[in-house]
């Protein structure tokens, strides 16, 4: 399979990328990792006139943590990178639990963090993830940078808020004021296959009371869904198995999930509680207080 | 070596400037002149001819055309050849020397690793990359690690025992 035709760029600097963007209007796109992109243009879903390649720019393929505590994640970053980041396991729970998760160790090897949550599918792991610990992305344009919150980036089904002359080119989690904790399931047919269901819970303590709650859910609605009313249950509550069950039933309340081959919309649902249930479950403290 | 890879599909649209790529090739360097849209994998079986790395899905699902690309494993269906530019590409042709397989390609032959073989160039390229990483992997270990290529002939158990192989004389190897 062959995409149409397309000019290719290889960009060698951000503003480099950001004139050729701009030169080539609603037309062009941004190259990054490639792994939706490509298969995207293959199938002629997608067929871009320019391809404005970001993979030579030094500088973006770094994540790192700032002294204050927030997580940066350059546009470059592979999702391998995040999958063996010592960063992530000691500081970022749910971060840590998603990495490995993501597509297959080949996918992984060239795909990215950032290019995920630009091409805004809504069976994408990573906007869920965002999405829960309240994240923002950082947009690089022809005027300079700005600062959109992942709630307000992803206008709908595969699009996002970047204007055509602008780039992403950070994703920022960030610094918890309480002790963070969490994770991220999925529930895949196979390795490599979208979400069935998916679930992220990113969670602060302070001591046994929960300060901060995000729950979002992947694949079981027309975008990432965030379940706000779960949120709410727990903030200001400790974990107990009765503030994990109540979580647990309003994420599933929060689903609007399709019956389709991967499963009945009350499987999917089902499986959303018991995800929020198991992941709550497994805070360290909680093991014994739910099931 | 110099390679001029003609892309004869007929298509309306605008003509594309052929772009000049110097890509070193299991050691080899290549000068190709290529469409923007040619895939890596394309370039290596059709404009040189290293037919070992096999397209098989064409959907990023079957990890066939897996390739090393600066020592990481990647689909070379899912990347484009001009994105190789100065590149290191091995595919599983520079597994071998002259003499001798390499401890993979043994391994699978020892522990039957291989049924059909379609599968097997990708298998084996996702297991050099995860054993340049990772030179004593537990069986876990290679199952994850290889869980981006399918073996229609689900012949998985033996390909596992051939990484496994394949590790222990590449360890005996550097110990001695």
């Amino acid at each position: 399979m062959y995409p149409s035709r397309f000019r290719y760029e290889a960009a060698r600097s951000l503003d480099q990328a950001v004139r050729l963007l701009r030169d080539g209007g609603d037309e062009a796109k941004v190259l990054a990792g490639g792994q939706s992109l490509i298969p995207m243009m293959k199938l002629r879903f997608a067929s871009p006139e320019l391809l404005v390649d970001i993979n030579n720019i030094p500088g973006l393929d770094y994540h790192h943590a700032d002294p204050d505590g927030s997580i940066h994640v350059g546009a470059l970053c592979r999702h391998a990178d995040l999958e063996h980041s010592g960063l992530l396991q000691s500081r970022q729970p749910t971060m840590a639990a998603a990495a490995p998760l993501i597509a297959d160790p080949l996918v992984r090897n060239r795909g990215t963090l950032v290019g995920s949550l630009c091409h805004a599918d809504p069976q994408g792991d990573w906007a869920s993830v965002v999405l829960a610990l309240g994240g923002s992305i950082v947009a690089h344009g022809p005027d300079g940078r700005r600062t959109i919150p992942a709630a307000d980036f992803v206008l709908g089904p595969f699009e996002n808020a970047l204007a055509h002359d602008e780039i992403a080119v950070e994703a920022i989690i960030p610094a918890p004021r309480g002790a963070p904790a969490g994770g991220y399931l999925k529930l895949e047919r196979r390795v490599g296959d979208f979400a069935t269901a998916g679930v992220a819970v990113a969670i602060e303590t302070d001591g046994a009371m929960v300060t901060r709650a995000g729950i979002a859910l992947t694949g079981v609605g027309g975008s990432t869904i965030k379940a706000t009313a779960a949120e709410a249950a727990l903030t200001g509550r400790p974990l107990t198995a009765e503030t994990i069950a109540e979580a647990g039933r309003l994420a599933a309340e929060a689903a609007q999930p399709k019956s389709d081959h991967r499963g009945s919309a009350t499987y999917k649902r089902h499986i959303v509680r018991t995800f929020v249930v198991r992941i709550l479950g497994r805070i360290e403290g909680t093991q014994e207080r739910a099931a | 070596m110099t390679i001029i890879y003609e892309e004869t599909g007929a298509e309306g649209g605008p003509e594309i400037p052929q772009q000049r790529v110097t890509i070193r090739v299991n050691g080899r360097k290549v000068i190709a002149e290529v469409e923007p849209r040619l895939l890596l994998a394309h370039l290596l079986r059709h404009g040189m001819g290293l037919t070992g790395t096999h397209t098989g899905c064409d959907t990023t699902n079957c990890g066939a055309c897996t390739v090393l690309v600066d020592g990481r494993a990647v689909k070379s269906c899912t990347m484009f050849a001009v994105q190789a530019e100065g590149r290191e590409v091995t595919t599983v042709e520079g597994l071998a020397t002259q003499s001798e397989l390499h401890p993979l390609q043994e391994g699978f032959k020892e522990e039957h690793g291989l049924q059909c073989g379609f599968c097997t160039p990708g298998m084996m390229m996702a297991a050099k990359a995860l054993l340049d990483r990772n030179p004593d992997p537990t069986e876990e270990d290679i199952r994850w690690g290889l869980s981006g290529n399918l073996c229609r002939c689900t012949g998985y158990q033996n390909i596992v025992k051939s990484v496994l192989w394949a590790a222990e004389k590449l360890r005996s190897q550097s110990a001695g």
